[in-house]
């Protein structure tokens, strides 16, 4: 058994959160009590069923609203995977929340009303998700009852959206009929559509291969914390402990240590003080090294034979998530996994359109939800990847150095030096 | 390019370690929020997944409402000592008395909204600037928007708006004085999954997880543990049944559910056949409205 993580971002109208709401219920991941507790609110649709959005509209203020306007993390698992899904909002305005929500997952659901076809915000979903890296897009072709499971009306938009989808970056693109009131191709295939032959959208969320999504071959140890117990059996131990973003490590692998430079040898791999054969992503470990070297929080464990050096200039797409504006020259604190460092925006390049990805130049200010790329230089340098290249090691935080609110997303685009 | 398997227990393991180490490489002073149920037990075996050979880089903090059951204390205190770790009690009780609060009284009269009180009194006592604790998001609605790094300010309050988005795996701890963040490694597990991970770690259990004879008041269809705390009434029908608990915190709040299950596996079985959440199945105070478990955190609670 696996884990999948994914993401569905949409308005209400568009069907989302029943879509949710029948995955929960046909995997019976809804209990009693919470239908009961629906049900007592009284909410119904226009069939008389229980509202399903009910079950993921958690705050107060939501559900007066009737929207969704954080990310709601939801579970549910079959024999097969545990799913975690990140329930987002998908209006324009709440674009930083769809962003903090995709960050984690490796396939996105986007919904299409069958009757509207190919929107903006059916653009814009995907455009997100893209830019975050997700592997996996599954365009839900929604509401299909209500066109008579018109098969004419799937392949225009299946050939509408091919057509946009030749500017991302995302090769996996899958397309499915589906009715989330009525449960066709949810859980189950549909009685109406005989001409889709493909996988009920469940089927596809629990065999979509995501063990190769992980990155096995630049190995990345980011080092939390260091474990010195001094005691009269471990005098001289000194455990490195930290999660394996990215690779494989074993005793005998020939390291550095960034961004210092300097050398050594994996002396062993360590879990809760029993030894591993291998570590490797996404595992917690501890590692010892043949050497007394000087290591703290922040430095990053790699391989020598990966002849790797560290940047203090580079460029980067960010999303910023605060009301104070971006601006260019401002001075502020990134975090990169376990690193942490003050940092300047030399220079905002650009402004990337979330509805059609072109840019607009010449920008003064970057306005929450807008998503730029910028310059940036860090006061301490950094190992860093390209996101395209390592989504765990090319993204980072910016904080307010006052607030210490999170203000930006950034993922990294180019390395300057 | 080359795969490797891990399985999805360990990838939750090896996710809530990344936290707790995150927890102690960013504060100065945390804790570790210790009830004696199976969450924080679970919580103490990935501490020592995350920490061993060493010691913990915190204390085990318990706020004992003094309604506790007692076999969750023995546990407790055997554990502490079986660890070799620093544990810290505090009562409910002295807060009572120093902050001359009313207890609750009546039909639904429990401690367990004074623990807040007292939790946020040993924060100040101890410097605390992060408390881990065992809550997940599966648990409620309202947790399920909260973050793995919750920031609180001075009074322990849960703002929902002033939370900090998260994104991939970096968490942002740094506060300003007076405040302080509540960290949750184990967000992403549901009942199911930390039943499985004992089962897999072999942890044992407070015995009152498993099936034992009691003598319970039957309230609102929920059968509470008899006992001098809870507040009877003369038409409080008693009876003695089979019966284990599902979660393990005040003997006011917690209610018993009906089981045989006497061991892990079938403890598990009777999950997957649960029609009943939970809390919904066990918990009281989270009946008393719709948002009671949103204006329970506002408020400072967990």
């Amino acid at each position: 058994m696996d884990i999948l993580r994914f993401i569905t971002a949409g308005n209400v109208d568009d069907g989302k959160s029943t879509l949710i709401g029948r995955l929960l219920y046909d995997t019976k991941q809804i209990y009693l009590d919470q239908l009961e507790a629906m049900e007592s609110s009284g909410r119904v649709n226009e069939d008389g069923d229980v509202d399903l959005s009910l079950l993921t509209d958690g705050l107060k203020a939501e559900r007066e609203q009737g929207i969704t306007i954080d990310v709601a993390y939801k579970y549910f698992n079959t024999d097969k995977r545990k799913f975690i899904i990140a329930d987002a909002p998908g209006h324009i305005q709440y674009t930083r929340n769809m962003v903090t929500g995709a960050s984690n997952s490796n396939l996105s659901i986007i919904l299409v009303d069958a009757r509207k076809g190919v929107q903006e915000q059916t653009r814009r979903h995907s455009i997100i998700s893209s830019l975050l890296g997700i592997p996996h897009l599954v365009i839900c072709v929604n509401k299909m009852d209500l066109v008579g499971y018109d098969e004419a009306v799937f392949n225009q938009i299946v050939a509408d959206y091919t057509r946009f989808s030749k500017k991302l970056h995302t090769r996996d693109i899958t397309f499915i009929p589906v009715s989330a009131l009525r449960g066709d191709n949810i859980a189950a295939a549909s009685t109406g559509m005989p001409w889709y032959k493909g996988p009920s959208l469940l089927q596809h969320l629990e065999e979509v291969p995501v063990a190769s999504d992980v990155n096995l071959d630049d190995a990345r140890f980011p080092v939390q914390y260091v474990i010195r117990p001094l005691t009269a059996s471990h005098h001289d131990y000194r455990g490195y402990a930290g999660k394996v973003i990215s690779g494989t490590y074993r005793k005998g692998d020939k390291v550095s240590i960034m961004p210092s430079g300097q050398i050594s040898t994996v002396k062993s791999v360590e879990i809760g003080g029993s030894v591993l054969e291998e570590a490797f992503a996404p595992m917690s470990v501890v590692l010892q090294l043949e050497d007394e070297v000087d290591i703290s929080r922040g430095d990053v464990i790699v391989k020598q034979a990966d002849n790797l050096e560290v940047a203090q200039e580079f460029e980067a797409l960010v999303c910023w998530m605060h009301n104070k504006p971006l601006k260019s020259g401002a001075k502020l604190l990134l975090r990169h996994n376990a690193s942490e460092t003050r940092c300047v925006v030399r220079e905002i390049q650009y402004k990337v359109d979330v509805n059609t990805l072109d840019h607009e130049e010449d920008i003064e200010e970057v306005q929450l939800n807008d998503i730029c790329r910028v310059l940036v230089k860090t006061a301490a340098p950094l190992l860093l990847d390209k996101y395209e290249d390592n989504r765990s090691n090319g993204g980072f935080i910016l904080v307010d150095e006052t607030s210490f609110a999170t203000v930006g997303a950034g993922m990294v685009a180019e390395v300057v030096y | 390019m080359s795969t490797r398997h891990l399985d999805y227990l360990d990838q939750l393991e090896a996710e809530a370690i990344h936290i707790m180490r995150e927890v102690a490489g960013q504060f100065q002073k945390p804790a570790l929020l210790f009830s004696g149920g199976k969450d924080s037990i679970t919580l103490v075996r990935l501490a020592e997944k995350a920490f061993r050979p060493g010691k913990f880089p915190f204390p085990l903090v318990h706020i004992d409402t003094g309604h506790n059951f007692p076999e969750a204390i023995q546990y407790r205190d055997e554990l502490a000592e079986r660890l070799g770790e620093k544990l810290i009690v505090r009562h409910v009780e002295d807060t009572i008395k120093k902050q001359s609060l009313s207890e609750p009284t009546g039909r639904y009269a429990s401690r367990n909204g004074l623990q807040t009180y007292t939790l946020l009194e040993t924060i100040e006592e101890f410097g605390f600037d992060a408390c881990i604790g065992g809550a997940r998001r599966d648990e409620e609605k309202a947790r399920a928007k909260e973050r793995i790094f919750s920031v609180r300010d001075e009074f322990g309050q849960w703002d929902p708006k002033r939370q900090r988005p998260e994104l991939w795996n970096i968490y942002n701890g740094r506060v300003r004085k007076g405040e302080n963040v509540r960290a949750f490694p184990i967000s992403n597990w549901t009942e199911l999954d930390v039943w499985n991970y004992i089962k897999r770690e072999n942890i044992a259990l407070p015995n009152i997880y498993y099936t034992h004879e009691r003598e319970c008041l039957v309230r609102d269809g929920k059968l509470m543990a008899s006992s001098d705390f809870i507040f009877r009434e003369p038409e409080d029908v008693v009876v003695k049944k089979q019966v284990r608990f599902r979660t393990v915190g005040d003997m006011t709040c917690t209610a018993a559910v009906e089981s045989v299950a006497f061991d892990v596996d079938s403890v598990i079985a009777e999950i997957l056949e649960s029609k009943l959440s939970e809390r919904g199945a066990t918990r009281i105070d989270d009946k008393l409205s719709e948002t009671a478990m949103e204006d329970r955190k506002k408020g400072g609670y967990f």
